[in-house]
């Protein structure tokens, strides 16, 4: 039972982290690449460019700055004094925004391509048709842009669970709190409980073969429909 | 519907150059004509606030769409229906969820739809494709969902964008019979692009001439065509539309008689009710001039007429415009001649002719009302 709530407790974690960084990113990277398709302002490549880095940067850095900014003495530090505690590195929400963070090139490249994709033409029918901007956005650019969004959506999911440097020095691997799949794997090897490793390991693999072959499905019926 | 819609804009658009300016009527059909690049849909997309130029006028039947002082009202509180050239369906919904996109939503007491939904069905030939996803329409079908997803937003104006420019010609003709039905059956203003005089004919009632960005001449169908100075009459298809009504039929040679102002024209076609309107069209080639009645002649119509000006096209022919009637006060059409004739004539403006008319040809959809069904 013991050994079991091991494995266990690092894999629901794994997904409600991976779940709530999905979320949070979709509310936050659909505005975000809404503005980056049609914006037409000359500073807009240089916002794609900052949300591009986590793609290049090592993990160590990214975690680095996140735990200056999370910690005590940064905003994360001002933010969770709201609630009478110290910081927010090392906690749960540390780790969303972390996750958020290093996934968002992952969610915000599919979407904005999908909705760059769609052009000016049904917003103008749609505007033509007595439509408002809020209206066209919500009845005609988010259901057009659906493919896109459900591709930003895995993709920022599974991201999220394949993470591993960035949830480690940000989060620091705590049993119950921070310890993800990633971070269990590396302390059930450095502890030399190989079967433990063993059965998490493959069960990434498995996860991380079937995320693959189930987006170039879609991708697939997508444009077969589209055709 | 009386008063006028105008509009005039000015602007640059990268090399190009808008300084158009012109008035139609709040009813009828309106056609915008020119050869493409001449700047027709970017006027068309000015009026429906899809591009803006700060210069720029568009008074609606007494509605400021854009004026001086900064109005400006953004295209989804424009009360108008826009056609694109291509139908642009929504492909994520059904045909009758495109239908009814625009649509008022609150049908309460006293909001009462001009436009009804099963009208629009019926008229655009699209009840059977209700439930189907647009993917799955042919060109025209979709061209005609498109029409009456403009109509359910029940526009107090219609723009039409080429309608049927990315149709084959088969498609085409199936949809001009439904484009008359909607101008003799809805009373709302269309202005309609075009780059082709065909549709023009069939469709119009005034015309607005364009060339590079300019409105060279406006005004009702058969006084622009029938004008030589203006370029649609110099063409070498250039011809007159008139209306005229049925006088009586030939039975023995099936022969229509066509009254119109200042004349009447034999034309070979089935028979037609006596008092019917219909719309003829004679080409500017197939006229030639005398100066005395021809005596005995295979052709059927000659009739009086008088010459009221004239241009000299190229060097080598003349395009002639003659009003019906001894004193030419009647309907007008063109000759097209060469100067040749012209000089060994001795014609001259104000000059009493006979006009003999080698062919005359009924325009098929104009007139009484076409029947309910395709």
């Amino acid at each position: 039972m013991d050994a079991l709530s091991h494995i266990w407790q690092p894999v629901l974690l794994t997904v409600e982290l991976a779940a709530v960084t999905t979320a949070c990113l979709l509310v936050v990277a659909t505005p975000l690449a809404w503005w980056l398709a049609r914006s037409k302002s000359w500073w807009k490549e240089g916002v794609a460019a900052v949300v591009s880095l986590p793609l290049v940067l090592p993990p160590t850095v990214l975690g680095f700055y996140l735990l200056i900014v999370l910690g005590p003495a940064g905003p994360g530090g001002a933010v969770a004094s709201l609630w009478g505690a110290r910081t927010l590195a090392f906690t749960f929400t540390g780790l969303v925004i972390g996750s958020m963070v290093a996934s968002t090139p992952f969610v915000v490249q599919p979407i904005r391509n999908s909705f760059a994709a769609m052009g000016d033409r049904p917003l103008e029918v749609a505007a033509t048709l007595r439509a408002s901007p809020t209206r066209a956005f919500w009845a005609v650019a988010l259901p057009l842009a659906s493919p896109g969004l459900l591709t930003g959506a895995v993709l920022g999911f599974a991201h999220t669970i394949g993470e591993f440097g960035v949830v480690l020095m940000i989060g620091g691997s705590i049993p119950g709190r921070t310890r993800v799949m990633s971070t269990a794997i590396f302390d059930f090897v450095e502890t030399m409980q190989w079967r433990e490793a063993n059965i998490l390991a493959g069960g990434m693999v498995v996860f991380a073969f079937t995320v693959i072959l189930s987006m170039t499905l879609i991708e697939k019926r997508f444009t077969r429909a589209r055709a | 519907m009386r008063g006028d819609i105008r509009v005039a804009f000015r602007g640059s658009l990268g090399d190009f150059r808008l300084d158009a300016e012109f008035k139609a009527p709040a009813s009828g059909v309106t056609a915008i004509f020119g050869p493409s690049g001449c700047g027709k849909t970017t006027v068309l997309r000015c009026i429906a606030g899809l591009l803006r130029f700060s210069d720029g006028l568009c008074d609606v039947d007494g509605d400021v769409w854009q004026g001086s002082g900064g109005v400006f009202l953004p295209t989804y509180k424009r009360p108008l229906g826009y056609v694109f050239q291509e139908a642009s369906l929504f492909l994520h919904l059904s045909v009758r969820q495109n239908l009814l996109f625009g649509a008022p939503r609150r049908r309460a007491a006293g909001h009462k739809q001009a436009i009804a939904f099963d009208e629009v069905t019926e008229l655009l030939g699209v009840a059977p494709l209700l439930d189907r996803s647009p993917r799955n329409l042919s060109g025209g079908e979709r061209q005609r969902v498109a029409i009456g997803r403009a109509l359910m937003s029940q526009p107090k104006l219609l723009l039409m964008d080429e309608p049927l420019s990315a149709l084959d010609r088969n498609i085409k003709n199936e949809i001009l019979p439904f484009l008359e039905r909607l101008r003799d059956r809805v009373a709302l203003p269309i202005l309609y692009v075009t780059h082709d005089i065909g549709e023009v004919d069939r469709l119009a009632d005034h015309i607005v001439l364009m060339r590079k960005g300019r409105v060279v001449a406006e005004g009702p169908l058969a006084m622009i065509e029938s004008d030589p100075s203006l370029p649609m009459g110099r063409t070498r298809d250039a011809a007159v539309g008139l209306v005229g009504r049925v006088e009586s039929y030939d039975r023995e040679y099936g022969l229509l008689a066509v009254a119109v102002r200042g004349g009447r024209f034999l034309v070979p076609a089935p028979e037609d009710p006596v008092g019917a309107r219909r719309h003829i069209r004679v080409v500017a080639a197939d006229i030639s001039l005398t100066r005395e009645r021809p005596g005995a002649s295979s052709i059927l119509n000659v009739l009086p007429a008088r010459i009221l000006s004239h241009g000299i096209v190229e060097a080598n022919e003349i395009v002639v415009s003659i009003g019906l009637g001894r004193d030419g006060d009647g309907d007008r059409l063109l000759a097209r001649l060469t100067r040749k004739s012209w000089q060994g004539l001795g014609l001259a403006d104000g000059l009493f002719v006979y006009a003999q008319v080698k062919a005359v040809a009924l325009v098929p959809g104009r007139g009484e009302p076409p029947p309910s069904s395709p």
